[in-house]
């Protein structure tokens, strides 16, 4: 009796804690709604008199090619590295060649070095290879470091696969190839929809390989509001509008997908 | 044979991967390390061999250095302690089977889908420090409430401004962790909990004689994913605080030093180091989950 009632006290944090972390989406919000007549600092925290969408189109026309750019990366680095991802996966749970236990977790290392310690090189190999400065070069480096999480993310998946229904299929006349494809392939999907959303986050998130290896026009979003919103140049409900717009892809993901954003994060610290 | 072939077939499938990985992982840090040994300075690459005076020249001397190792620990001991109380708070809360709990979860979470970017910038303006006619932010929140004692400078606090870069960071991942333990709270059988309360065990003994030691590998997993996270982190700070010699990372001093002082080996030997911080914790940890993946 006395436990079920303490429950509903629970509220109490749950609510304000709700406040908490809505509170950056509320300024973000009611500030890009806002005109340029109520942008007053001193009212800030006070909703919009009235809804006006002018702050949006502006920072979507100050933004959008930097937005678009993102797009291009991001979409065919996702595609991409969970293609490898889903091969390694499997020859490395399911057709292991010898060592494919060593080279496993020096594969797993690949995502959680500092990427600092692999920038100086990765600028004069770009560069000799003429891809520094623009997007597929970004492109490339997002799908080489991708790798390491989308190759944990499908071996564990597939390390679940019992093994005779391998067995049942080889006994059948399939081969390697065979049994990726018409097997595990066609069952793959729930981990694919998990590996391209995280994949999508993390390189839409972005911001060190994109400062380091883009040029002015190849920005993606990430850089490109980072610039604009330094300093008191553009006006700050203008900032906020842009903000929202570069969170509005990765968020939209999350809202209508999170269950599998949820196991693409969990992957990341190795709980699969 | 036929076996035979296709082993080799499997690892014609992950060479690509294997030697993308080899090159731009191993090859490059390998590469990144005779840097730091080295004299590079100005735009063209020079290799002569100096050993460790790259390293040597930023404990001794280098103020900018000495700021950045305050800075991280004291980011790190925050930013950790902090994520991991509020995410094991919100998963108690919301492990009582409570209306609406999957809604909290969802919105507790969802910073995490936010670039760093976003949350800096949008931090940056909730934390301004001006005063007076200018107070706005947190700050003019906190006036408006009556909360005046909560007013502070934030990233302009002397020696501890760094700190306050913290608050944005656990809003940020605050959410994971509440993740990882509500895993971890739901592999707990409730029979365990049933057991207590039979031998008249309170609410906070059983949380603090049962549930806590269950609940230990995740707050030690969590404390090494975090860990290594902000020794790593960037974008962040460089969103909340532009680059402000107080308000210094590693990977920040690392950046400037090479891309802008074109010091390449001193920014070299910065990233080893940054290296070697990050490994320490993650190769023991890679090879514990590995092993126990093994076992089971």
């Amino acid at each position: 009796m006395n436990r079920s009632r303490s429950r509903y006290w629970s509220y109490i944090p749950l609510v304000l804690l709700a406040i908490f972390y809505l509170i950056p989406m509320y300024i973000m919000v009611v500030t890009g709604l806002k005109g340029g007549d109520e942008i007053s600092i001193k009212e800030m925290w006070q909703l919009p008199r009235t809804l006006n969408l002018d702050n949006f189109i502006l920072a979507y026309q100050k933004l959008s090619p930097y937005l678009w750019n993102s797009l291009n990366v991001v979409l065919p680095a996702a595609i991409i590295s969970s293609l490898l991802g889903s091969l390694n996966g499997f020859v490395l749970a399911k057709w292991k060649f010898k060592g494919a236990d060593v080279i496993f977790p020096l594969i797993l290392f690949g995502m959680f070095i500092p990427y600092q310690s692999v920038l100086i090189p990765l600028v004069q190999f770009m560069n000799t290879i003429g891809l520094y400065g623009g997007l597929p070069g970004l492109v490339l480096v997002h799908i080489i470091y991708g790798i390491p999480i989308t190759t944990l993310t499908f071996r564990n998946y597939y390390a679940s696969i019992p093994n005779e229904l391998l067995e049942a299929a080889k006994i059948d006349g399939a081969g390697m190839l065979g049994i990726y494809k018409d097997i595990l392939l066609p069952i793959s999907i729930p981990s694919f929809v998990v590996v391209l959303i995280w994949q999508f986050t993390q390189a839409w998130n972005d911001f060190l390989f994109s400062v380091v290896l883009t040029s002015p026009k190849n920005w993606t979003v990430t850089v490109a509001l980072n610039n604009i919103s330094g300093g008191q140049i553009v006006p700050w409900n203008l900032q906020m509008a842009g903000s929202l717009l570069a969170a509005l892809p990765t968020l939209l993901v999350y809202i209508f997908l999170g269950r599998y954003f949820l196991r693409g994060m969990m992957a990341g610290s190795l709980k699969g | 044979m036929r076996n035979n072939k296709e082993k080799w077939l499997s690892f014609l499938l992950v060479f690509p991967s294997i030697a993308a990985v080899g090159i731009f992982v191993y090859g490059f840090i390998g590469w990144t390390t005779r840097v730091s040994f080295s004299a590079w300075r100005g735009m063209i690459p020079d290799y002569t061999f100096v050993k460790f005076k790259n390293y040597v020249d930023l404990f001794v001397d280098n103020l900018r250095f000495q700021i950045d190792i305050r800075n991280t620990l004291m980011f790190t001991s925050i930013f950790v302690f902090g994520t991991l109380i509020l995410g094991l708070i919100t998963a108690l809360l919301l492990d009582q089977g409570l209306k609406g709990e999957g809604f909290f979860r969802s919105l507790y979470i969802f910073p995490m889908a936010i670039s760093y970017i976003v949350t800096g910038v949008v931090w940056r303006w909730l934390m301004n420090p001006a005063q007076g006619s200018r107070m706005s932010g947190l700050n003019l929140l906190f006036h408006t409430l009556g909360l005046d004692f909560l007013n502070s400078s934030y990233t302009a606090t002397p020696v501890w401004g760094m700190a306050f870069i913290a608050i944005p960071a656990i809003w940020q991942l605050s959410g994971y962790t509440m993740a990882m333990y509500l895993a971890g709270l739901r592999a707990i059988p409730d029979e365990l909990r049933e057991a207590a309360r039979v031998d008249g065990a309170s609410e906070f003994e059983i949380f603090r004689f049962i549930i806590m030691p269950l609940l230990r590998p995740v707050t030690l997993s969590a404390m090494i994913i975090l860990g290594h996270m902000s020794l790593k982190t960037f974008d962040l700070v460089i969103a909340v605080a532009g680059k402000q010699l107080p308000l210094d990372m590693p990977s920040i001093n690392m950046w400037q030093t090479t891309f802008d002082a074109h010091l390449y080996g001193s920014g070299a030997a910065i990233s080893i180091l940054l290296l070697i911080s990050t490994a320490v914790l993650i190769i023991p940890y890679l090879f514990y989950s590995l092993r126990k993946e093994g076992q089971s």
